[in-house]
């Protein structure tokens, strides 16, 4: 133990662990030659570092890439591009001996604490196992190295003869985490330790993993979709979305003072305990889109409460989103006519007359959240000739006359992941500008 | 005051295994009503599920068995109800919809036959109407865009929270009176989660639906519930409307589990101990070997019954400080009181 706080205090760079520009593809191949027909793109660029004694956070909802950045950053799936520094050196440079060593200094704790044990393994025995593979001592020595560590996560020496099944969930990630300890790691590696979990012992495996973290001077790379359990024990955060890191900092400044309007939208759908808040609208709509074929421009932008308008109109903002909505729509996937004109009673070939038009219009505008009318003239009349020719048919005429009245520049370029007028690293094109209606 | 909609009194469920008999629920009573929604709460083994499952009979019997209480339905007693006749009640008058979507839909069949079977086996909705337009109706009214093109689709194509709404669709089919709803939003994303509850209270309102929400989540719970059934080994710890539970938590289980959550910006607390064998219960209260405020009293016999709080009448807990001998005031303090009370 001693050896590795000499080890910490003499990086001068105090970063444990660096990453740098990781990409995770996963290609989707088609036919008996295996084409590439497009990828997935789980994990897009993301860069950030875990110091010694810190514990980082990432979370996101499901599908955001953050699982795959906990098994890339442990080469347990090789990255597609980027470099992962350990004590700066690149990881993804090692060969198997290498890699060896590195997994004795990095380990990793599962969600499922029923699926990371063998059930015909004592828990002694699987606590000792990593000790045996990496070739330390003769069997009683290394059973007694794992009693003394299921001593220190709360257990009791003699819980080294029972079984999985004897144990509680609770118990079983306990064992998980002196698995992990016992080979003196540095870095650990965490993902979603404790969603499997009943949330009264859910806070004494946290506390736990703080007390540990704190004795042994751990970095820890914690992957969570909770929030609440992040903010609980993680020093600082990075929110993804899509593959990419949004934003990052102190755990305590984004929660208190989000800058990205998808953090603030998730930290917002979180329901919280007590009546006070009770009715508020999260105000997100849709879903995440797929991942093998992210939007153009900032990847939230498709769902973004606070998308930027663009210039020369003068919207009130939900009537934006509003208008967005469809045009999301009919760039991803198109108008379902023939639907419309079912809706409103259309018989297959018979022309549409100015009533029923009138009809499938006011339905667009419910389905999308758009107003009868908007607020800005000249706007309105844009819409109007969209929508009318989307009622026509034409879809693609009403494609191309909202692309090019509304653009928006959230839509152009990917915003870069920096610290313009945030003090914070935040990839938005908002940077600086206040979020639309105040902060709230 | 009507009768309510539904009223559970006095239930036993039991399961008989190889290790004994488990008293999964173990006197549980409460109402629902018409557009009301009444949250079961509780950890993992508290009975929450099993409860909820009693009402229609759909536990696995053997090995489990309604062994007591009664369960009453629109003037009917759901236990002494012939299978035939519960068939009848089960997805028409009282629907379920559960945790994990991927398991309620059938991989090979479209969405839409799915949702047209549920209401042609229960001979629902307008017969002059085609049921693909019924079903088409129903998929837009739980916020599927672009209903009717999505209707010939299959599961794998839709996300998990639109086979949620799925789900809903189906469950709605037959205009249900109550809809039984079992960790529902568990399995979703969070921001998916918000959409799904809101709809579910815009569903209600326009049915008139009485709900039961099953979960573990208090966060959840406090945005939906009217009244809250709080649960622990088999027995309901406290119960009230979900301002009784979040302003004045009485039960020292609700509050240990309040003060449990994460993320609250205060410290964290955990509750010692842990689960009882719900095999062989303790004694007493169920909750008195983890319970800092335990006393003899608390030891002995049985749970103690659901004493009024605050001279409310919505809100009771079932704790023997709430009884007329004891101060309540004693449970606020952080140190236990010990054992003699008198």
């Amino acid at each position: 133990m001693s050896k590795q706080i000499v080890n910490t205090e003499s990086n001068a760079a105090e970063s444990l662990m660096r990453v740098d520009g990781l990409k995770k593809h996963y290609p989707i191949t088609e036919g008996v030659l295996r084409t590439e027909v497009g990828r997935v793109r789980a994990v897009d660029g993301v860069s950030f570092e875990v110091r010694a004694g810190e514990t980082l956070g990432i979370v996101g909802e499901s599908g955001c890439g953050k699982s795959t950045v906990a098994e890339s950053v442990l080469r347990l799936t090789d990255p597609t591009a980027g470099s992962v520094y350990f004590d700066g050196e690149d990881v993804t440079a090692y060969d198997d001996t290498a890699l060896k060593r590195f997994r004795r200094e990095a380990q990793m704790i599962f969600q499922n604490p029923d699926s990371s044990f063998d059930p015909r393994m004592t828990t002694g025995e699987s606590v000792a196992e990593p000790l045996k593979i990496h070739g330390v001592g003769p069997r009683s020595r290394r059973l007694e190295i794992a009693r003394d560590l299921l001593e220190r996560v709360g257990m009791s020496g003699e819980d080294a003869a029972r079984y999985p099944h004897e144990l509680s969930g609770g118990q079983k990630q306990r064992v998980a985490l002196a698995r992990a300890l016992v080979v003196n790691p540095r870095l650990i590696v965490a993902d979603e330790p404790v969603s499997a979990l009943d949330v009264s012992v859910q806070a004494e495996v946290l506390t736990l993993l703080n007390d540990i973290q704190a004795e042994f001077n751990l970095g820890v790379l914690f992957i969570s979709h909770d929030m609440g359990v992040v903010r609980e024990v993680c020093d600082r955060v990075a929110v993804m979305y899509l593959g990419e890191i949004v934003e990052m900092g102190r755990t305590e400044d984004v929660f208190n003072d989000p800058e990205h309007p998808y953090t603030r939208a998730l930290l917002r759908s979180i329901p919280t305990v007590g009546v006070e808040s009770r009715g508020t609208d999260a105000g997100l709509r849709g879903e995440v889109p797929p991942p093998s074929d992210p939007p153009t421009g900032c990847n939230f932008h498709t769902r973004c409460p606070e998308v930027i308008q663009p210039d020369g109109y003068d919207f009130e903002q939900a009537h934006w989103r509003g208008v967005m909505n469809l045009r999301v729509a009919v760039e991803r996937h198109g108008v379902d006519v023939a639907g419309l004109r079912a809706f409103v009673g259309v018989e297959d070939d018979a022309s549409v007359s100015p009533a029923d038009a009138d009809a499938m219009k006011a339905e667009l505008r419910r389905e999308h959240d758009i107003p009868e009318t908007l607020t800005d003239p000249s706007a309105e009349a844009t819409l109007e000739a969209a929508l009318d020719d989307i009622v026509r048919g034409d879809v693609e005429d009403g494609r191309a006359v909202l692309a090019e009245e509304f653009e928006t520049v959230c839509e152009g370029e990917s915003p870069p992941l920096d610290e313009d007028g945030t003090g914070r690293p935040t990839a938005c094109h908002r940077d600086g500008a206040a979020a639309p209606g105040g902060d709230d | 005051m009507s009768e309510p909609l539904l009223s559970v009194s006095d239930l036993e469920t039991q399961f008989h295994t190889d290790a004994g008999t488990v008293f999964a629920v173990d006197g549980v009573s409460f109402d629902v009503d018409h557009g009301e929604t009444v949250a079961i709460v509780g950890e993992s083994g508290s009975g929450k599920t099993v409860t909820s499952e009693s009402i229609t009979s759909i536990l696995d019997t053997p090995p489990g068995e309604i062994v007591g209480g009664t369960i009453t339905f629109d003037g009917m007693d759901l236990t002494t109800l012939s299978e035939t006749a519960l068939q009848d009640v089960r997805g028409k008058r009282i629907s379920h919809i559960f945790q994990n979507p991927q398991n309620g839909l059938n991989p090979v069949y479209t969405v839409g036959r799915q949702i047209g079977e549920a209401i042609r086996i229960h001979d629902h909705g307008d017969p002059e109407v085609p049921v693909q337009r019924q079903v088409v109706d129903l998929l837009d009214k739980t916020g599927i865009p672009e209903a009717s093109a999505r209707v010939d689709d299959y599961p794998h194509e839709f996300s998990g929270g639109m086979k949620q709404r799925v789900l809903i669709a189906m469950a709605l089919a037959c205009d249900p009176d109550l809809l039984i709803a079992d960790e529902p939003t568990t399995a979703l994303d969070v921001t998916i989660q918000g959409q799904i509850l809101r709809l579910l209270e815009d569903l209600q309102a326009e049915h008139d639906m009485g709900i039961i929400f099953v979960t573990h989540d208090l966060g959840v719970v406090s945005e939906i519930a009217d009244r809250v059934v709080v649960m622990y080994a088999g027995k309901v710890m406290e119960t009230g409307t979900v301002e009784d539970i979040f302003r004045n938590p009485s039960h020292p289980y609700t509050r240990a589990l309040m003060d449990c959550l994460p993320g609250r910006g205060g410290s964290m607390d955990r509750i010692e101990g842990s689960l009882p064998d719900v095999t062989d219960p303790p004694a007493g209260c169920r909750f008195s070997p983890r319970c800092e405020h335990a006393t003899e009293a608390c030891r002995s016999g049985d749970q103690p019954p659901l004493w009024g709080v605050d001279n409310g009448d919505t809100h009771e807990a079932s704790c023997v400080y709430y009884d007329a001998e004891h101060d309540e005031g004693e449970l606020a303090g952080g140190e236990g009181a010990t054992g003699g009370h008198q």
